[in-house]
């Protein structure tokens, strides 16, 4: 079953979509995690419970709309993409590999567009909840929260790095650099 | 009954699997058969082959279902070498 999956996104060289998808994807979402505590952090205190339903609730909605749009577009490109393959070889390709790629592969790419923002959400959050588990941090639950964030950011810079092949540092400054921009904004508009 | 010891194919294919993963999974579905794939003609979505296959006996039609499986349609067998069971001595 997964050499058959392997093969398939070889065949349709989609691993490069997913990982496409997966950065940016996981990127949206924490920004959106970044974007909601930072807000939370300018706002007057804010209880604990409130924080995590509201990032829960947008990581929800951040995955189910990354993995319904993945799926809608990835499908109908394959569809189009099989229907020229079968008028050059003038055949039926339905059964063959490249009508399983096209059934296949926009579902495992709607899964990884899908669970990579929950994926970035449930790890900044990750700090909240060992608060609400009565878990000592070395901040509060919220100021690891943005801390987490900003390391997630700057994590996902290096991935960048390292498949563009570029410095790794520079790379991660460079995501790390557009997550203070946007707590700086948020910041600001908040007071 | 006859041995198939030898069959070359006029074969379009897609460019995915390019033509070493197209002789790769031939010949691993497949043990024991010699794959040799030639790319003589390249088009803006497919590319004709000619697939040489050799073996001690080579299941054909299996190699036909793998070869259409992989979204490959064969258009002629060019080239075969058949040769005949040994009958059993009396």
């Amino acid at each position: 079953m997964f050499r058959q999956l392997r093969f398939l996104f070889k065949l349709t060289r989609a691993h490069t979509i997913a990982r496409r998808y997966f950065v940016t994807n996981g990127f949206d979402g924490a920004l959106t995690m970044l974007g909601l505590t930072m807000g939370f952090y300018s706002s007057d205190s804010v209880a604990t419970t409130v924080i995590i339903s509201a990032c829960l609730g947008a990581a929800i909605a951040l995955s189910v709309s990354g993995l319904a749009s993945a799926y809608v577009s990835e499908s109908a490109e394959r569809e189009k993409e099989l229907k020229e393959l079968e008028q050059a070889v003038v055949g039926d390709l339905e059964n063959t590999a490249h009508g399983r790629a096209a059934r296949w592969v926009p579902v495992l790419i709607a899964v990884v567009n899908g669970f990579s923002p929950l994926l970035m959400a449930l790890l900044i959050m990750t700090p909240l909840w060992l608060s609400e588990a009565g878990i000592a941090l070395p901040l509060t639950a919220l100021e690891c929260a943005i801390v987490t964030a900003f390391l997630t950011l700057f994590m996902l810079g290096v991935l960048l790095g390292r498949v563009s092949g570029q410095f790794w540092l520079w790379s991660g400054l460079r995501t790390l650099i557009i997550a203070l921009i946007t707590a700086g904004i948020v910041l600001l508009l908040g007071r | 009954m006859s041995l198939i010891k030898r069959v070359v194919l006029d074969v379009l294919k897609p460019h995915q699997p390019n033509a070493l993963e197209f002789a790769g999974v031939i010949a691993d579905r497949h043990s024991g058969c010699r794959v040799k794939v030639t790319v003589t003609e390249v088009d803006e979505k497919t590319e004709t082959t000619v697939v040489t296959i050799e073996s001690s006996n080579i299941p054909y039609e299996a190699i036909v279902e793998t070869i259409t499986g992989l979204g490959a349609s064969i258009h002629s067998i060019d080239e075969v070498e058949v040769s005949s069971t040994p009958q059993p001595q009396a």
